[in-house]
């Protein structure tokens, strides 16, 4: 098992799930109105269109279970930076917007595209291998297989997203 | 075994001679651009922290769109930085509240066949009208490839759509791609390139090329592609570029398509999508007689000019219900000129449009005419989302501009058709 040396993200986690349906998109993660501001003023106002309690309850560690297409729509990288800066530490979901789930990963915030997660409750207590792709829901005892992170993009999420794999690239290059 | 278009494209700037769908590739990129909201204010502090600098400034086009014309303070610091970023890094290819970034790429013969391009923006997919294979990205994706030049790219499959036959009057490239977001559903080509073709596609104007282009964004697509024909190469002749070579970017005959999509133009009807998503499509007769509080041609996917003579066709020798607010924010300056030259604006506010700055605008709800809790509007944009245009409770259909025009003289959606001769 690959450990984090605890610059950049572990690739284990175990959080507490927090679950959503389909068709989350970047205007209910990053709603227009807050885009100007800084991300401490954004990301209150992250999903509250459908969970008004979200961003006050949502605690550092937690994981956020959605279903088809999370985070379709806009590129903008708000999206992505309101559910880190809320603490969210992985993403699980059926299938993604592509831009999304780029963005997550060059933001260190580990996603995985999971076929069979309906099982899951808000709550839930679940182990995420990123690496094996392996999810375990400690609450249910149930054992869900989800595509790990691609090989080539495991040492960039290693290191806790692009700028930082880049930082230590170029300082690579230097030496 | 050939080869479709995207993977010529992806082949060329990733330094190959062929590539096949799944493969992971490094492709060098021929042009970047950036906006206002995605960009400057946000890749600034990233190369700060790699003290690095601008690959090459001759590739990258900034425009500010998203935040024009300022309105408190906050927006005016943003463009602010935008203008002192850009003269800093030496980058010639900025435009100014001159339009909206994909059009001024149109306008400006900078996106051109053959080339391979990363933009701020997930309506990127717009370039590909031209057969340029344009990706949106994010900001920290954009201040990797301000540093180096290269993006990594796997090699999307493509999704064939071809339409045969004839547009009926009153029908256009915005239901074309309303009836395509039903039938593929929202993402529905996710990780895919959709490239579109047949007679139908080949008759369209370079403008309205662009709207299926621009709404390949709502199918998911990497992008959307139009090889180019005579069509294209009269649009790069208006704007100043003159390319040999550009009839030669197209897919072979023997070509693998992941699947291939053949629909009927003569069969389609004006198409509305009804709150909150562009997929949730009907023809217009199923929304028929929702009452409206506003209407709104603006934005990237319908503002163009070819976008505002359709209004004004419809709104010739009448008037705006009373009561409804119809808001016209031209996509481009050089729209807002043309349309001012030829008659068609004087048309509009003769029947009560309000004009608005060009830019973004309401549609992503950062500029002028955004929704009160519990206001309908129909709008000729490509998104729909809850709260996107302004408060979560309002009601947002999208349709044609010919269909938005017609819902503001009626003051309730209802088929174009009817008012045009």
């Amino acid at each position: 098992m690959r450990a984090s040396d605890g610059s950049g993200a572990p690739l284990t986690h175990t959080g507490r799930a927090w679950t959503f349906g389909d068709d989350i998109d970047t205007d209910l993660l990053a709603p227009g109105a807050y885009m100007k501001g800084p991300i401490e003023q954004l990301a209150p106002h992250c999903l509250e269109a459908l969970d008004a309690d979200f961003a006050h309850s949502v605690r550092p560690g937690d994981v956020l279970v959605a279903g088809d297409n999370l985070g379709i729509g806009s590129s903008r990288e708000q999206a992505v930076h309101a559910l880190k800066h809320l603490g969210i530490r992985v993403v699980l979901a059926r299938s993604f917007g592509r831009i999304f789930y780029r963005n997550a990963l060059n933001l260190g915030l580990p996603s995985l595209v999971c076929a069979d997660l309906h099982a899951v409750r808000t709550g839930d207590e679940l182990r995420v291998d990123m690496v094996s792709g392996v999810v375990e829901n400690l609450s249910t005892a149930r054992v869900h297989a989800c595509e790990p992170i691609p090989p080539h993009l495991l040492e960039m999420v290693e290191d806790g997203g692009l700028l930082a794999h880049l930082e230590k690239r170029l300082r690579a290059d230097k030496a | 075994m050939g080869a479709t278009l995207a993977e010529k494209l992806i082949a060329r700037a990733a330094g190959r001679e062929t590539v096949r769908p799944g493969e992971i590739v490094t492709c060098r990129v021929d042009l970047a651009m950036m906006h206002d909201s995605g960009g400057p204010r946000r890749v600034q502090p990233m190369l700060e922290r790699l003290g690095a600098r601008v690959w090459d400034a001759s590739k990258v086009v900034v425009v500010t769109d998203h935040y024009v014309p300022a309105v408190d303070a906050e927006s005016a610091a943003i463009l602010r930085l935008t203008r002192k970023w850009v003269a800093a890094a030496g980058i010639e290819r900025f435009h100014d509240m001159q339009g909206i970034c994909h059009i001024v790429l149109s306008e400006q013969g900078y996106v051109r066949p053959g080339m391979f391009a990363v933009g701020g923006d997930s309506h990127s997919s717009t370039a590909g009208a031209f057969g340029c294979l344009m990706i949106g990205i994010g900001a920290t994706e954009m201040a990797g490839v301000l540093v180096s030049g290269e993006i990594w790219v796997r090699v999307p499959p493509t999704i064939l759509v071809r339409w045969s036959g004839r547009l009926q009057h009153g029908v256009v490239a915005k239901d074309m791609m309303l009836a395509l977001c039903a039938r593929l559903g929202i993402n529905g080509a996710n990780y895919r390139v959709v490239e579109y073709a047949g007679s139908a596609v080949e008759a369209l104007s370079m403008t309205e090329r662009m709207v299926l282009t621009n709404m390949a964004a709502e199918l998911g697509a990497k992008t959307g592609l139009i090889a180019p024909d005579a069509v294209t190469v009269a649009a790069l002749t208006e704007a100043g570029v003159d390319q040999p070579d550009a009839l030669d970017w197209r897919g072979d005959t023997d070509a693998t398509y992941e699947r291939v999509l053949d629909l009927a133009a003569g069969e389609l009807s004006p198409q509305v999508a009804a709150p909150h998503s562009p997929e949730n499509v009907a023809p217009v007769a199923a929304h028929a007689g929702v009452a409206i509080d506003q209407a709104y041609i603006g934005a990237c996917t319908g503002a163009k000019l070819s976008d505002l003579r359709m209004a004004a066709e419809v709104l010739r020798g009448r008037k705006v219900a009373p009561g409804v607010r119809f808001l016209v924010a031209p996509a481009s300056t050089r729209v807002t000129h043309q349309a001012a030259e030829d008659g068609t604006l004087a048309t509009l506010t003769g029947a009560g449009a309000i004009v608005l700055p060009t830019g973004c605008g309401a549609c992503a709800g950062f500029g002028a005419g955004v929704l009160a809790e519990d206001e309908t509007c129909i709008a000729s944009t490509a998104r729909n989302y809850k709260g996107r245009m302004g408060a979560a409770s309002a009601r947002v259909y999208l349709g044609s501009p010919y269909t938005v025009a017609a819902s503001a003289v009626r003051g309730r959606i209802g088929d174009p058709r009817e008012l045009l001769g």
